[in-house]
């Protein structure tokens, strides 16, 4: 058995952040996670973040995870990986599972859940074949493990993720075939989609994958144009040479320790689905379980961070390391990154979200 | 061509012109000037807290398009190097008499020699004429991306924006 | 499918140990401490397992250890998820057909 004032579940962005205010406030702190490696999705992100100075601007993703890592070592942040959480009960008790094979209690006062999400699947005929797998999962491949998983891929999907990975995926030496969008207009930002389009790499808008074909894996993708209804256009058809699909079709937060632990939840399609209600400060409605980054709707690495120094900074105050004034200045300068990073035309429709999954916070309020 | 940006994956011409950071024709004749082709409300500025000669303008919110001062302006290429993006290049239309200069961000393998004859690309990678390879760089400031210098002839000034990327040595 | 060599943002890669592995029969030298699926895929090797009714072939999907799409049988063990187990020297990997046996071996 072990006791903590504040456990944080999740070594991501998010997680070692929150992990990183609460150690600053004084508080001591146990993170988990069930990875061999901390840093989430951090360390795939090969590519410079945006935002502003304070929002590291121009940093590449796995160094900020690098900075991050070193914050948590200098803090003296006990990180406890290859520790799967099984469960949490209204107590705040921890049912971990270490290395595959030790379980143990971990009692805790204060919990941050910060688990992230998980990629979308979207089937279609030979989706099951080898070749086929999560715009993630080649990522991870190429950023992470130095490996090509294919070397002619078709992405699906249009978003960041898509467009983005697919910049990653000609870095590493592979061909991208075709872009291909459901919708009439390209989800990512445009200087994404520019910057893929100098390569010479195709778009399809309003098309979307019918069938993949092969015997033991990927040999060719059938494309079909949909018309404004979103329906296969007959004799529209059109096969690519690939042997790698990958699909970018959105994340869904991981939400099971929460819904465990007995949150609260609200339906917010524009973040990902099922999220944990949470106050202004990442309180969802469970006392002293605080939630930040995708888990509370997915964003972006920039917004997990600021979240988790928000949960971890109202974390340490629920437990008295910090008073109400501090916490109230501290929690306001993180509102104004966050302010910042929700802004435009793309940032608008997450702003707007996040008021209601707040505004339902309040409701429940006796 | 409306909303070419977010139906093609590039911005058109048009598109570009409303950009204030977008050179008009007599901006070039100063001599070598950042070109920035970044056209939606993002949350981002490290072009304007990059430029040395405070050229570059978003202020608050980071969302504002970015404004150059083509006066300030003198073409060093940091914001190049700098933004996230990918979407700014230093062009110089009086180069030499026959050529112009573009200046680009580059994140690519191999990359070009000095000297290397390459071939110049559009906006959807399309090849537009020769480039001749003046410079290749890489600072410590820019973060692993390398800036190329590529001389062009000035006939294709508008058009060329990029080189195609060259194909590993087998 | 294969190494990646140079990198122009990751640079090179860092000196590390060979080890060897046994994958159905084929001895392959790897990297120390990288993901068996990795491994197999910087091989040539994608196909990781068959489906039990309609033996399908399945490789990786998730790529994180949430799918296990990419189970494969590990020294005898079936059901290991191999996109987040990393290789040791002299391990023995197979396809895995359906779920597997269980019980054959002692832990």
């Amino acid at each position: 058995m072990n006791k903590v004032p504040l456990a944080v579940i999740g070594a991501g962005p998010a997680g070692l952040s929150a992990a990183i205010e609460a150690a600053k406030a004084g508080v001591k702190v146990l993170v988990l996670d069930e990875n061999s490696k901390p840093g989430g999705q951090l360390f795939k992100q090969i590519h410079k973040f945006f935002g502003s100075r304070e929002h590291k601007a121009g940093t590449r993703g796995f160094d900020i995870g690098t900075l991050l890592l070193e914050e948590t070592k200098r803090l003296g942040i006990d990180v406890r990986l290859n520790t799967e959480v099984c469960g949490i009960d209204k107590d705040k008790n921890i049912w971990v599972i270490r290395n595959g094979k030790e379980s143990s209690k971990i009692e805790a006062e204060a919990i941050v859940l910060a688990s992230g999400a998980t990629e979308n699947a979207i089937s279609f005929e030979g989706w099951t074949l080898p070749g086929v797998m999560g715009a993630g999962a080649s990522q991870t491949m190429i950023n992470v493990h130095r490996v090509l998983p294919g070397k002619k891929v078709v992405m699906l999907g249009s978003g960041n993720v898509g467009v983005i990975v697919s910049y990653q995926l000609l870095q590493a030496g592979a061909e991208v075939m075709a872009i291909v969008e459901a919708a009439p207009t390209l989800g990512g930002y445009g200087v994404h989609t520019a910057k893929v389009c100098r390569a010479g790499v195709p778009f399809y808008t309003s098309h979307t994958i019918s069938k993949v074909i092969g015997k033991n894996s990927v040999e060719a993708v059938e494309i079909v144009q949909l018309d404004s209804s979103w329906q296969p256009v007959p004799g529209t058809e059109k096969l690519v040479e690939a042997d790698t699909v990958c699909l970018a079709t959105g994340l869904t937060p991981l939400v099971e320790l929460a819904w465990i632990a007995g949150c609260e939840f609200c339906y917010i399609p524009e973040l990902g689905g099922h999220v944990p209600i949470h106050d202004a400060y990442m309180e969802t409605t469970v006392d002293r379980i605080f939630i930040a980054g995708d888990i509370s709707g997915v964003e972006e690495a920039s917004t997990a961070m600021e979240e988790g120094q928000l949960a971890g900074i109202n974390a340490a105050a629920a437990l008295g390391y910090i008073d109400g004034e501090e916490r109230n200045r501290l929690s306001e300068q993180v509102w104004n990154k966050l302010d910042s990073l929700r802004c435009g035309v793309f940032g608008e429709k997450r702003k707007l979200a996040k008021e209601r999954i707040i505004a339902a916070a309040k409701e429940l309020v006796v | 061509m409306k909303n070419c940006l977010k139906r093609t994956g590039c911005p058109s011409i048009g598109e570009l012109q409303n950009s204030p950071a977008f050179p008009k024709r007599e901006d070039y004749l100063k001599g070598p000037i950042a070109v920035i082709e970044c056209i939606e409300e993002i949350p981002c500025n490290p072009c304007e807290t990059s430029c040395p000669k405070g050229a570059i303008s978003i202020g608050k919110p980071i969302t504002n398009l970015p404004r150059i001062d083509f006066d300030k302006c003198s073409g060093c290429g940091i914001c190049a190097a700098a933004c996230p993006g990918l979407a700014i290049y230093v062009k110089d239309y009086s180069y030499s008499d026959e050529e112009a200069l573009i200046t680009f961000p580059y994140e690519y393998l191999p990359l070009p020699k000095v000297g290397d004859t390459v071939t110049a690309a559009g906006r959807r990678g399309q090849e537009i004429c020769r480039g001749k390879i003046i410079k290749v760089t890489q600072s410590k400031a820019s973060n692993r991306t390398a800036m190329i210098s590529m001389a062009y002839p000035k006939q294709f000034f508008d058009e060329v924006v990029t080189m195609k990327r060259l194909k590993a040595a087998e | 499918m294969g190494r990646i060599i140079e990198h122009p943002i990751l640079g090179n890669p860092e000196e590390k140990k060979k080890v060897k592995i046994c994958v159905d029969g084929q001895e392959l030298l790897v990297y120390e401490g990288e993901m068996i699926a990795a491994a197999l895929i910087a091989n040539g090797i994608n196909i990781f397992r068959y489906t039990k009714h309609s033996h399908s072939p399945r490789g990786i999907y998730c790529g994180i250890g949430r799918c296990t799409d990419c189970v494969m049988v590990v020294d005898g063990i079936p059901n290991v998820r191999t996109c987040i187990t990393p290789v040791k020297d002299g391990m023995v990997i197979e396809r895995q057909q359906g779920v597997g046996k269980w019980g054959e071996k002692d832990e």
